[in-house]
């Protein structure tokens, strides 16, 4: 029986770069600025770093495949160094193979990357995925927004949800973020948003408007990795442990059989229950002091709450409007640096960006922003379509 | 007369029509004179739909529930073949899936093409084939052609069983008569003054086809009970009529709601003809385009037992009336408009991939895994049922092209590049069990929701700009409610 990454692998430095419409910075450059707070942070050395997880999603508007531009950019000579992609789970890919590249005992120190240019498309939103020559041929084509907008009709069919119920639920998942943002300075959008604003705006994909869905943004981010004991030789005292990693990744069930309603996200319910047991926790909604989910648009992040069994079945709605989810609401704070929805989502960096968040809360370094006594933070990615997807869970907290 | 005739007929109307006194307005400016033709509404193609879609779907009507194994045919009939060189009925004869043995032609050149193809493979008599006729045809903006054009097709199976109409004779007439022309690297067609067309071309050249056919058949002009003359000129049937000494019925030319669609008005209004006649009535079609074409058939007692999946009238009767007319024009790419960036993705189809799996894209074939009976599409190596996984080898296909299907989640995208926004997609739940995906197409003012019922039907999927090359691929449209 394997025993799991719980309390293996400790992150001694990370960083973060400023996330938003970065006219001013290149892929390279924006590795660079999340590279050397890492650095810092770790007080190693580039030299010490003896493997290397880089993580880019899209290769027309970023640094094209391989590893190779994060090296060249790093000037990290002669290391193994390994480009990930796996959608919107890359981030969080990048620090799995980091860590289990320590875990193993392989290597003592290990970097996670990642970085996305999204800017550079010249228009808003995702580039069209190219779905392979075979997939071309028969499935629609559809944006990022109109897959998980199918989540609503699902989830309104299932439990008998008005639009307009909905609509408001989704609304406050917005409003929440955007209240967070303010006091994030990394945070791409950091004004608020009034409610009636959100409500009406353009749709995007019924029941989705402009701001149901996150931002686009430049950015990037890290962490390094060692064991507890390295950590703790170099004289560090507040320990933040990975107590687990897990992902799920469709099989054709959701999107060919009739086994799955279209209320909610398979993967994520498979990689919580792994994760909770990797992790030992036994009550989400008690135990969790802060998430981080996927909150690429509202619908998303409010049938997480189901998905992750913080809410129950049916109920995320009534959860989301009575501010469980607030930062001062007296629940589980969720996006409290802003959430995808303020710092938008470089693919490649996004789901080390929440960790970053967790790991900052978890050391109490988050300023006007820090949450009292956090212990544990769960951060989530889903990437692809709700129904034909990769669901991946990271849970950081003190040793 | 021939035991060999016509054993079933179907029609395909394109749903959108776009209200003619839209078109006249557009070009009020310029042309004010077509405000005199602003009556009714003409059927346009959707950006999605060509000669080739449009036929399988009059074929789909025309063969309804009946099993297709014994096909041994196709000739398609068109002026507007999306394709010059790579056989347009054999992308159809995929969609329809037909046996590989069938044999397949494209026939065109002249809108006498539609009728006289019909008189040559009636006269052939050979096996279980599947004549289909269908136009989309183009024209100027703020030309009378814009006005009176249409797109459908019109379908018909020949055989021996089951002959619901024979046929008694044929006749034709060629002429260096050039009423209209259209050259292969230009959109549109080009004509001669109306007057002359009529009173030098119709009224003297059909009836000397139609006296050969009279003769062919033994029958005289008494002795016809309908009239099916199809012309983009008002009244033209009627005068014609009178020309001929013909006192029965005149096929409505469907002209209020449809338009003229070229090479398959004839059969088209052929197909509405045959759905209302009675046992013994007799039909004189005319084609006609550098001479003319006279086709007698006889209606059987075998009409009554054959019913098309819609029939003509349902076909026209199910309808999204709009309008916008840069829409038409847009679809028709008569106008470029601005669609964005991210309007220019290439859609560029590896055709060794195409031809790969041809063999559940073309006909929608979804596998049924012998095992544990889901029925899966695509088709992939193992069975997808988590109980199962058993290798796909053993799957027997099992077309989704005629199952029940409804809406189980949707959504209106603005955001995708698409030439008819919003992109409507969302899975489709079939009652067999299967799901996949779709696109669903011509949703009309009443939206759709989960639950809404859906049909299937064959479209362009992608079309690549660059190589002009379009990949075809299956999409949904909800059911009207009362058609």
């Amino acid at each position: 029986m394997a025993s799991g990454i719980k309390d293996k692998v400790a992150i001694i430095g990370m960083g973060c770069s400023k996330f938003g419409e970065r006219w001013d910075a290149g892929s390279e450059a924006l590795l660079a600025e999340a590279f050397d707070e890492a650095l810092a942070d770790a007080g190693i050395g580039r030299e010490q770093i003896e493997a290397a997880w880089f993580g880019s999603c899209i290769d027309s508007v970023n640094v094209g495949n391989s590893a190779i531009p994060a090296s060249t950019a790093l000037r990290l000579d002669g290391i193994p160094f390994s480009r990930m992609e796996n959608m919107c789970a890359t981030g969080t890919e990048t620090l799995r193979g980091a860590a289990y590249a320590v875990a193993s005992g392989a290597v003592d120190f290990a970097l996670a990357i990642g970085v996305e240019k999204l800017k550079d498309t010249g228009y808003g939103g995702l580039p069209p995925a190219y779905k392979g020559t075979f997939n071309d041929l028969w499935l629609p084509l559809g944006s990022a927004p109109a897959g998980f907008a199918q989540l609503a009709a699902g989830y309104r069919g299932k439990y008998g949800v008005s639009r307009e119920d909905l609509k408001r639920g989704l609304a406050h998942v917005s409003w929440k973020s955007h209240q967070n943002g303010v006091d994030s300075p990394k945070a791409h959008l950091r004004k608020p948003v009034a409610m009636e604003t959100i409500l009406n705006a353009p749709m995007i994909a019924e029941p989705l408007g402009l701001y149901d869905c996150c931002g686009v943004s430049d950015g990037a981010a890290a962490a390094i990795v060692t064991t507890p004991e390295i950590a703790r030789a170099l004289g560090k005292k507040d320990l933040v442990t990975i107590k687990a990693i897990q992902l799920s990744i469709s099989s054709g069930i959701e999107s060919t059989t009739n086994l799955w309603d279209g209320s909610y996200v398979r993967n994520t319910r498979a990689a919580a229950t792994r994760a909770y047991t990797e992790a030992g926790i036994t009550k989400p909604r008690e135990q969790l002091s802060l998430m981080e989910v996927h909150d690429c648009f509202s619908i998303t992040e409010l049938v997480t709450m189901e998905d992750l069994f913080i809410s129950k079945d049916g109920e995320a709605v009534t959860d989301v409007l009575d501010g469980f989810y607030d930062r001062d609401g007296g629940g589980i704070p969720c996006q409290v640096d802003g959430g995808l929805k303020c710092f938008g989502h470089p693919i490649g960096a996004s789901g080390l960006r929440m960790a970053y968040e967790n790991y900052t809360q978890l050391l109490g370094r988050a300023g006007k922003r820090q949450l009292s006594n956090p212990s544990l933070g769960l951060s989530h990615n889903l990437g692809g379509v709700p129904y034909l997807g990769i669901a991946a869970i990271s849970i950081l907290g003190l040793a | 007369m021939s035991d060999y005739g016509i054993t079933g007929f179907g029609a395909y109307v394109p749903r959108l029509r776009l209200a003619r006194a839209a078109i006249a307005n557009a070009h009020g400016w310029m042309a004010p004179s077509l405000k005199g033709l602003a009556k009714g509404e003409r059927s346009f193609a959707s950006w999605d739909e060509d000669s080739i879609t449009m036929a399988v779907e009059a074929a789909r009507d025309c063969l309804a529930k009946q099993k297709r194994d014994s096909i041994s045919g196709l000739t398609l009939a068109s002026t507007t073949f999306p394709y010059a060189d790579l056989q347009n009925s054999v992308i159809a004869a995929g969609a329809l899936g037909l046996s590989a043995q069938a044999g397949t032609s494209d026939i065109g050149g002249s809108q006498r093409a539609g009728v006289a193809g019909l008189v040559q493979a009636l006269r052939r008599g050979e096996g279980d084939h599947l004549f289909v006729a269908a136009d989309r045809l183009h024209a100027k903006p703020a030309s009378t052609m814009e006005m009176t054009y249409g797109a459908g097709a019109a379908a018909f199976r020949l055989g021996s069983e089951g002959v619901v109409a024979r046929l008694l004779g044929a006749g034709s007439v060629l002429a260096q008569f050039v009423d209209h022309f259209r050259s292969s690297d230009v959109s549109y067609d080009y004509f001669w003054e109306e007057r002359w067309i009529r009173d030098e071309g119709y009224a003297k050249l059909i009836p000397q086809a139609v006296k050969h056919a009279l003769a062919d058949a033994g029958l005289a002009i008494a002795e016809i009970q309908t009239l099916v003359l199809a012309s983009p000129l008002k009244g033209a049937a009627g005068t014609i009529g009178k020309t001929l000494g013909f006192t029965g019925e005149i096929a409505d030319g469907l002209d209020s709601a449809v338009g003229y669609t070229g090479l398959a008005h004839p059969l088209l209004m052929l197909a509405g003809a045959l759905q209302t006649a009675k046992p013994g009535d007799r039909i004189l079609t005319i084609g006609f385009g550098q001479g003319a074409e006279a086709l007698i058939l006889e209606v059987t007692d075998a009409v009554a037992e054959y019913a098309p999946k819609r029939g003509l009238a349902a076909v026209i009767a199910d309808k999204i009336v709009t309008s916008d007319y840069l829409r038409m024009l847009s679809f028709y790419r008569g106008v470029e408009l601005e669609w964005g960036m991210r309007g220019e993705a290439a859609g560029k189809a590896a055709l060794t991939t195409l031809y790969r799996e041809s063999y559940q894209l073309s006909a929608f074939v979804a596998g049924k895994c012998k095992a544990c009976g889901f029925v899966q599409f695509p088709q992939l190596a193992y069975c997808v049922n988590p109980e199962c996984r058993s290798p796909s080898g053993q799957f027997i296909a099992h077309p989704l092209t005629d199952e029940p299907a409804k809406v189980l989640t949707y959504t209106a995208d603005w955001l995708s590049y698409y030439p008819a926004p919003p992109l409507h997609v969302g899975f489709v739940q079939f009652d067999i069990g299967a799901r996949l995906l779709m696109e669903t197409v011509d949703i009309g003012p009443e939206g759709i929701d989960t639950g809404t019922p859906l049909r299937v039907v064959f479209r362009i999927k992608e079309p690549d700009k660059i190589r002009s090359f379009n990949r075809y691929f299956w999409k949904t449209t909800p059911i009207s409610k009362g058609v």
